[in-house]
Formats: C-alpha cells, structure tokens, sequence
C-alpha cells in the first residue's frame, strides 16, 4: 500500500511543482509586460506634461504676431511659422503628384513584376533613410549645383524627399485594396485604363490616400535635420523662395541651446505648437482611416 | 452613311483610347525611373563631395581618431564608434521593453484597452524628435547629473573591466545620455511593428495551445515567437536604423566632443550630431570629410534597413502561402 502510493504521491507533488512554476514564469511575464507598457505611458505623459508646464509662459498672441528677436527682447515666431507653411505646402505640392504616379505604377502595372519588387524595396528604405542624409542629398544636388546658396526651395525639396515614400507606398497599399472587380467592371464597359484609374479608383481609395499626406505633413513638420544645410534659417521675414527661409524645428533647434532664457522660452511655446500640431495630423489620419475601414 | 460615320468615331475613339493608355503608362513609368535616378544621383553625388577627404585620409579615415579640422587631419573612429555605441545602448534597453510592450498589447491587456492603449504608443513615435532633444536636455540631463552619473560612479566604476564604462564626471551630457533618449524614441517603433506581426499569427494556433492549458507567456514564447521570429528581427533592425540615423535627439545631449573615450558618462558624438553641427560653417575639405561620413552614415543604415526588410517580407511571404 505504501510502496504503491509513494511514486503516485511523488508525480503529484512533481506536477503541483510544475504547476507553480508555470504560474509564476507567467505571473513574472505578464507583469513585465505590464510594467513596460506603463513605462511608455508614464514617458509619453512625461515629454507632454514637460512641454505643457514649460511652454505656457510663452503662449500669446505675440508668439503668432512678432518676428523672431535678437537675444533678450520681445518676439515671436511668425517668419518661422511662416516659412514651415510654404516649405510643408510646398513639399506635399511637389512630393504628392510624383509619389501617386509612382504608387500607381506599382500597383496597376507593376504588380508582381521585378522590377516593381526592387521598387518597393528602394521605397522601403528611404521611408526609414535618416533625416540628415537626405538633407545632404539635397545640398549637394540643390545648394551645390546653385552655388552654395540656401533656399526656401531647397528646404521644400528636402522635405518632398520624405513626403514622397510615405504617398508612394500608402497609394500603392489603397489601390491594391480596391476590389478587381471594379477594374473589370468599368473596362468591361470599354473605359479606357487611364480612366479607370483616375476617375474610379483613386476615387475609392481617396481616403487612404489621403491619410498617407496628412502622415507625410505631420512628419515634415517636426523635420529639423534636413532644412539645417537646405533652407538653413532667416532671422527676419522672408517670402522669397530663393533665399534663406526660417522654419519653426530650426527656430527651436537654435534657441532651444542658447543661453537667453527669452530664446529658451520662445523655443518651448514652439515646441508646444509644432508638437500639437503633429498630433492633431496624426490623429486625424487615424480618424479617417478608421471611418473609411469600418465603411467597407 | 450614318453608319459609317459612327463606325469611323468608334475606331477613332479607341485609337484615342489606347494611345491616352500609352501614355498614361509611360508617365507612370517615367515617375518611377525619376524618382530612382534622382536617389542614386544624391547617393554618388556625396560620395563625389567626399572625394577630397577619401583622397588625402585614404584608409585613415576610417581607422584613427584624430580629428582635427584646423590642421586638416580627418580620422573619423569617433563619431563612427560614437553612433555604434549609442545605439547600441539605445537597443539593449528598447528591445525588452518594446516586446512587453507588443506582449502586453496582443495578449496581456483587456480588449477594450488594445486600442487606446496603441493609439497612445503611437503619438509617442509621431512627436518630433527635437523635443525629444528638447526633454532630453531640460529634464534628463539634470536627473543624470545628479542622481544616476553619481550611482553609476560609486556602484559600477570601481568594478575591474567594465568599471571604466561608468567612470566620469557628473555632466549629464554623453553617450549614455545620448543612448537612453534614443532608447525612448525608438521603442515605439520596435513595439508597433511587434505588435503588427504578432497580430499576423494565425488566432488557431495560438488557440490551439490556450485550449491545451498554456500560459499566455508559453503561447508567446512557444507559438508567437516562432512563427514570426524574422519579423520581430527585422523589426529591430528598423529601430536599430533609426537609432544609427537620429540627429536632433542626439544633437542636443551627446555633448558634441569628438574624442574617443572608454567612458559612456563623458561627451561624444555621432556621425549625424556631428553633420548637424559643424556642416554649416564647414568649408572645403571639412566639408568634404562631412559629406563622405554622410555617405559612410547612408551606407550602413542602408544595409541594416535592407535587412529589415528582407526579414519583414518573410513573414507577408508566408502569411500569403498559409
């Protein structure tokens, strides 16, 4: 009796073990992973609540009115703001066009083709490439060939260097997502492809589409490394776009390490704004995304 | 009569149709082969803008720390060991923390709190990184100065070995600075694109072994890790490409010294802190030795970001056979 029990006795005490101790390596994980997720959430609400608390000194209709000052006077940042609006609209306006004609391409005709796989994966890349290597592009194609002069335009160029692979690969996704057989549909009718494309695909995939702009803007608009050595920076207003041009993340980068604690304060209502900004974008590419999935 | 003139518009018509097609087509076509030629024509225009460093540092280049712009001497081994360390700090913190995060998101949290929850991550990636630069400079450098530079100089520096990793003075500013910013701006990324593979494991399988009593730790470690094994490398390989390529999070706390030192408490640099700074007032042959590092910085991220990608088709590959 006591020699039958004592093995059985033995694998129940060995399971109960091995019970508790898959218990606790999943109690462990699971409060780790817990744990982390608290900690973005705990950062995020740091960065934020720093930019709050630091910036609302400095928030006033001076900010949107004045010039950006000399150290220890009075100013805001209308040049700047001013100068990331026309560089921004101008990066999308040139960016847009050539990215949707590519992501075309690659959907409709390019399909599973060679060359087209070689194309996402160039495209790929570059929507990843750092910031500051593409401002160099720019500089040595753009300011060198001019002469070493900053620009404004070259700013924009810089910029539509990002723009351009986040349009590119959102068409491309949003066309391929339209249904094959509303391509059959309207060629059965005898319209022409180009037609097709134009007036009943990128009309149904309008939304995507528009998503990767609004994603494409909130992510030129924070960019500083790329208009460093492009646009370069203007302390006084400047509608030419063939001259230097300031812009908000420059602006920021400059006052934000300098010494003047008008600078530094300037630097941190900029900040706040350029920061709302970017999330507004995002959240309202989110929005519509989302609008659009549930709608299908 | 009436017939033949509208069999003539109908012809006419659709040679008009397919000649619009063609065209179309080739714009198309054109755009692609633009938006190609003017990548590669940036790409070898720096490494022609590099040309007059590569010629008179040669090998030098890249195999001394020597820099000095004023006598025209360019050893670039410090911003180069600079942008490998800090983001190899930024990895060894991120990459835990970003697979709790993406655990926690697919299989830890309540339902309702999947998508807040993810929402919230990913305003976390869309914020600029010059404030992380901003933050990291107003906020965390004073905590490094005062409470972690001191820990890390009485608890880690008398250790034999590493011990002169943490040695230094209390700045605040450095590589480990520059790291831990880093580490904060690339979790997101790494987290969100965990979270996408994980989110591609087919529900079966990781059914299957809830319903054969598994831990959610054991379907993760067991099912979901093996099934996207080469998606999550390759999405740490994206962070890692972005860790190599930041400039303005880094700019602002890595202390821009360019001086090779054993300690990560002591002001460095890296490739792309370096170009933000100094391309500016840069002339001639510095000018040249920042668009070669320039050129170094694309290559390699270049191939990091290659392989992440191949990695990351990996996953779709199978996803589209299953």
């Amino acid at each position: 009796m006591s020699a039958a029990s004592t093995p059985s006795m033995h694998m129940a005490g060995g399971t109960d073990r091995l019970y508790a101790r898959r218990r606790i390596t999943n109690a462990v994980a699971t409060s780790f992973a817990v744990a982390t997720a608290l900690a973005g959430l705990f950062f995020l609400g740091w960065i934020l609540w720093t930019l709050v608390s630091r910036a609302v000194a400095g928030l006033d209709w001076q900010l949107f009115t004045g010039m950006t000052p000399p150290p220890m006077q009075e100013g805001g940042l209308l040049n700047a703001f001013f100068g990331s609006a026309v560089m921004c609209a101008l990066a999308i306006a040139i960016g847009t066009p050539l990215g949707m004609a590519a992501g075309t391409w690659l959907s409709e005709y390019g399909h599973a083709r060679k060359a087209a796989m070689v194309v996402r994966f160039v495209n790929d890349i570059l929507l990843s490439a750092p910031s500051i290597v593409l401002g160099l592009f720019v500089y040595s194609l753009v300011v060198m060939g001019s002469g070493g002069r900053f620009s404004a335009l070259a700013g924009a160029i810089a910029l539509a260097f990002i723009v351009l692979p986040v349009v590119v690969r959102t068409t491309d996704e949003m066309l391929r997502l339209v249904p094959v057989q509303m391509r059959e549909a309207a060629l059965s009718l005898g319209v022409p492809q180009w037609k097709v494309t134009v007036q009943v695909l990128y009309r149904s995939a309008a939304g995507g589409i528009v998503t990767g702009i609004l994603l494409a803007l909130a992510r030129i608009s924070g960019e500083t490394a790329p208009l460093l050595f492009t646009a370069f920076g203007n302390q006084y207003w400047n509608a030419n776009l063939l001259e230097p041009m300031a812009s908000v993340p420059v602006v920021i980068y400059q006052y934000a390490g300098s010494p003047y604690e008008s600078w530094q304060q300037l630097a941190w209502a900029g900040a706040f704004v350029l920061t709302s900004f970017v999330l507004l974008c995002s959240l309202a590419a989110r929005a519509i995304f989302l609008r659009k999935r549930i709608s299908q | 009569m009436s017939i033949d003139t509208a069999r003539a518009a109908h012809v006419a018509r659709g040679l008009r149709d397919t000649r619009n097609d063609r065209l179309f087509r080739r714009v198309l076509a054109a755009t692609v082969v633009c938006v190609l030629l003017a990548l590669s024509g940036a790409v070898l225009s720096m490494l022609w803008g590099g040309r007059d460093a590569l010629a008179s540092q040669s090998l030098d280049f890249f195999l001394t720390a020597d820099w000095n712009p004023v006598e025209d001497r360019y050893g670039a081994l410090a911003p180069i060991a600079g942008t490998l360390v800090t983001a190899t700090i930024a990895m060894l913190l991120a990459v835990p923390v970003s697979f709790g995060i993406a655990f926690f998101l697919t299989e830890v949290a309540p339902r309702w709190l999947r998508g807040p929850f993810g929402t919230a991550i990913e305003l976390l990636a869309a914020i600029p990184s010059i404030i992380y630069g901003m933050w990291g400079l107003f906020v965390l450098v004073p905590v490094m100065t005062e409470h972690v530079t001191p820990w890390l100089n009485d608890h880690l520096g008398g250790i034999p070995g590493i011990g002169m990793l943490f040695r230094g003075p209390p700045l605040g500013i450095g590589l480990l600075t520059a790291g831990l910013v880093l580490a904060v701006m690339v979790v997101p990324f790494i987290s969100s694109v965990m979270r996408e593979v994980f989110l591609a494991v087919p529900a079966l399988l990781k059914e299957s072994a809830y319903a054969l009593g598994a831990t959610r730790w054991e379907v993760v470690r067991d099912v979901v890790l093996p099934y996207t094994r080469h998606a999550v490398i390759g999405g740490i390989f994206l962070g890692l490409g972005r860790a190599l390529g930041e400039t303005m999070a880094v700019a602002f706390v890595v202390g821009n010294s360019v001086r090779l030192t054993p300690s990560l408490l002591e002001p460095g640099t890296t490739i792309a802190a370096l170009i933000a700074n100094d391309f500016g007032e840069a002339t001639e042959t510095y000018r040249s030795a920042l668009l070669l590092l320039g050129f170094v910085l694309f290559v390699v991220t270049f191939v990091v970001l290659a392989i992440a990608r191949l990695l990351l088709l990996r996953l779709s590959r199978r996803e589209g056979t299953a």
